[in-house]
């Protein structure tokens, strides 16, 4: 069925008519289907598209139903960039994300490798432990750990609530890790400790370079959800404004500029852009970790 | 002596993978079971987060149940996003799914063009859609409008605020569709031949060719679907107070849910009893029955068959 769909090209054999009306179908399917394409990617790039040129206008436009800048106002980005708090929360992100993303991965990679690579009692058991604890919403527990960082140690109003959880593994990374350990055949393993590599060395020298593409997965996946998180510095950082990360000081933008939507929607942008520029270099592997998700079985 | 190297052999090795484990462990008793256990205790308590607790035996679960006006609404808004929200995803991820594999020209620059939403941070993306959407100067009631069409409040009118995060949710199809790809692309070919030698038409192939081959997949998206509207959060939030116009270091005071709790899910309780209302013992009432409804949809999940856990050695 392949054939039918591509595009047609020159048929040397003389034509008859039934072979024309095959062509003249895939022909008109090429164009359905192209049709159709092209209207998704309009309903999925538009909102970009909008969001962009609203970013670009003056006050007074943004006022207005009008679709397109005139004058074009680059100077909203200088503007957000000086709004008080916004590197900070810009920083406060990227400490996060990076810390965050450093520290699960460093913490999840043994765990993950024990999970598929150990024979031990209650594996199974710790396994499916695993995939519960991956499904849970963190709302179940918030207000205990909430209680617990606020009265036990003293930190909240700072990031280390939000950081500190992530030296102890995370159940998604170590699932993710563990799925992809698992295909890595066992005669790696086993060559590596007859040769008389302890388990540390074997993990590190043998396992880990061939595991590369599912750490940059889980790393990516991991700096996108610390990036992204907006519940965990609500409850732990949202009493000090200067411990607020991007995505939880972004809304506070709308209440500053109330009128107008420029400056949100520059500001927006600025959210959206690491992200997408991170996409854009890590591509493969991203689409790669989506579909490790559980999919493959 | 065998026996006794062997056994030392044993201990070694179960140390070395409590070793290897042992991040997991901690995190697992200090970040899941612990609190937990103590959501289990405080349920059964009145506290407000500054007085000692004190026993109060079932009040407040029946609070919750008969009382706390915000559950039912909550529940019932959950019901809704799991019957309207994830069917369109599951079918529009599909349909975009078979739409991406039959695209033979330009295929990188749709891919990801279809994918790059879903990367979108939920809160810009969810800013986003309340600019696009917002009644006044909004860009999408304006090209409804220069065509006639009617102009709904979207995220301030309470019947439209749910299809407004509908819409939110299907422009970050990205996930479910790469998943629909990866699983067309898996079905034998020989078995579209083979239909097509018998004579069905495309409808035909569809319904006894593709669908049973992918529905494993279906199945994983529907239920994952449902985990994920369990812990739907952050945008039903900030669309609601985007519309409502309180936002910013006042959110304390925000009543979740604008307009008229049409936006209420169940995490947002835990918020409100928890961090506004300060009736912890409530907020964990509700932190446990979302506990148990995850919990419900992941044992399913892990019950399927083919299972979503690879298998080992």
């Amino acid at each position: 069925m392949t054939d039918v769909l591509t595009p047609p090209t020159t048929v040397s054999r003389p034509v008859t008519d039934p072979a024309r009306a095959v062509r003249r179908k895939a022909v008109l399917r090429w164009i359905a289907v192209h049709a159709l394409g092209i209207a998704a990617a309009l309903f999925f790039v538009l909102p970009f598209v909008f969001v962009a040129l609203t970013s670009l206008m003056s006050d007074n436009q943004a006022l207005t139903r009008a679709l397109w800048p005139h004058p074009f106002v680059w100077h909203n980005y200088v503007t957000v960039f000086r709004t008080p708090g916004f590197l900070t929360w810009w920083k406060n992100s990227l400490i996060y994300a990076g810390a965050g993303t450093v520290l699960t991965v460093c913490s999840s990679i043994p765990v993950a490798y024990a999970l598929a690579k150990f024979r031990f009692r209650g594996r199974n058991l710790s396994l499916m432990l695993v995939v519960a604890t991956m499904m849970l919403p963190p709302q179940v527990i918030v207000v205990p750990m909430y209680l617990f960082w606020a009265n036990q140690l003293h930190l909240t109003g700072t990031l280390w609530p939000l950081i500190i959880p992530m030296a102890f593994g995370d159940a998604f990374t170590i699932f993710l890790l563990r799925q992809f350990l698992v295909t890595i055949p066992n005669e790696y393993v086993d060559a590596a400790r007859v040769d008389g590599c302890g388990e540390l060395r074997t993990l590190l020298r043998v396992v880990l370079p061939m595991a590369k593409p599912a750490v940059a997965a889980v790393a990516l996946f991991q700096f996108f959800y610390c990036w992204n998180d907006y519940f965990g510095p609500q409850i732990y950082a949202s009493e000090n404004p200067a411990a607020w990360t991007l995505s939880y000081g972004l809304e506070s933008f709308k209440g500053a500029h109330q009128t107008s939507w420029n400056l949100t929607m520059a500001a927006t942008m600025l959210v959206m852009a690491p992200v997408i520029i991170v996409f854009f270099f890590a591509q493969k592997a991203f689409v790669e970790g989506v579909t490790l998700t559980g999919v493959k079985g | 002596m065998n026996t006794v190297t062997l056994r030392a052999k044993r201990r070694r090795s179960a140390l070395v993978t409590l070793g290897f484990l042992a991040p997991w462990i901690i995190g697992f008793s200090v970040f899941f079971a612990y609190p937990l256990i103590s959501t289990v205790y405080f349920s059964f308590m009145h506290f407000d987060g500054f007085r000692p607790p004190a026993w109060n035996g079932g009040r407040n679960w029946s609070y919750v149940f008969t009382q706390y006006p915000l559950f039912w609404p909550a529940l019932r808004n959950t019901l809704w996003l799991v019957l309207v929200m994830v069917s369109t995803r599951v079918v529009f991820g599909l349909g975009v799914g078979l739409l991406i594999t039959r695209i033979r020209t330009g295929t990188g620059f749709f891919r990801t063009a279809f994918y790059l939403p879903y990367l979108a941070p939920p809160v810009a993306a969810t800013m986003a859609f309340a600019f696009l959407l917002n009644p006044g100067t909004g860009p999408v009631n304006h090209l409804l409008g220069s065509v006639g069409l009617p102009q709904p409040g979207w995220f301030s009118d309470p019947s439209w605020s749910k299809p407004a995060l509908t819409l939110l949710a299907l422009w970050g199809i990205g996930d479910l569709m790469v998943i629909f790809m990866a699983a067309l692309l898996d079905v034998p070919k020989d078995q579209y031949e083979a239909a097509e030698l018998d004579g069905a038409g495309p409808w035909q192939r569809f319904r006894y060719v593709t669908l049973p081959n992918i529905s494993p997949i279906v199945m994983f998206a529907v239920v994952t679907g449902v985990i994920q509207t369990m812990q739907y959060y952050t945008q039903p939030i900030v669309a609601g107070k985007v519309a409502s116009g309180i936002i910013g270091n006042s959110g304390q005071q925000f009543e979740p849910g604008y307009p008229q709790q049409s936006t209420l899910t169940l995490p947002q309780l835990v918020y409100n009893l928890g961090f506004q209302r300060f009736d912890t013992g409530s907020a964990c009432v509700i932190a446990l029955i979302l506990f148990a409804l995850a919990m419900a949809f992941t044992a399913l999940l892990m019950r399927r068959r083919g299972g979503l856990i690879q298998a080992g050695d």
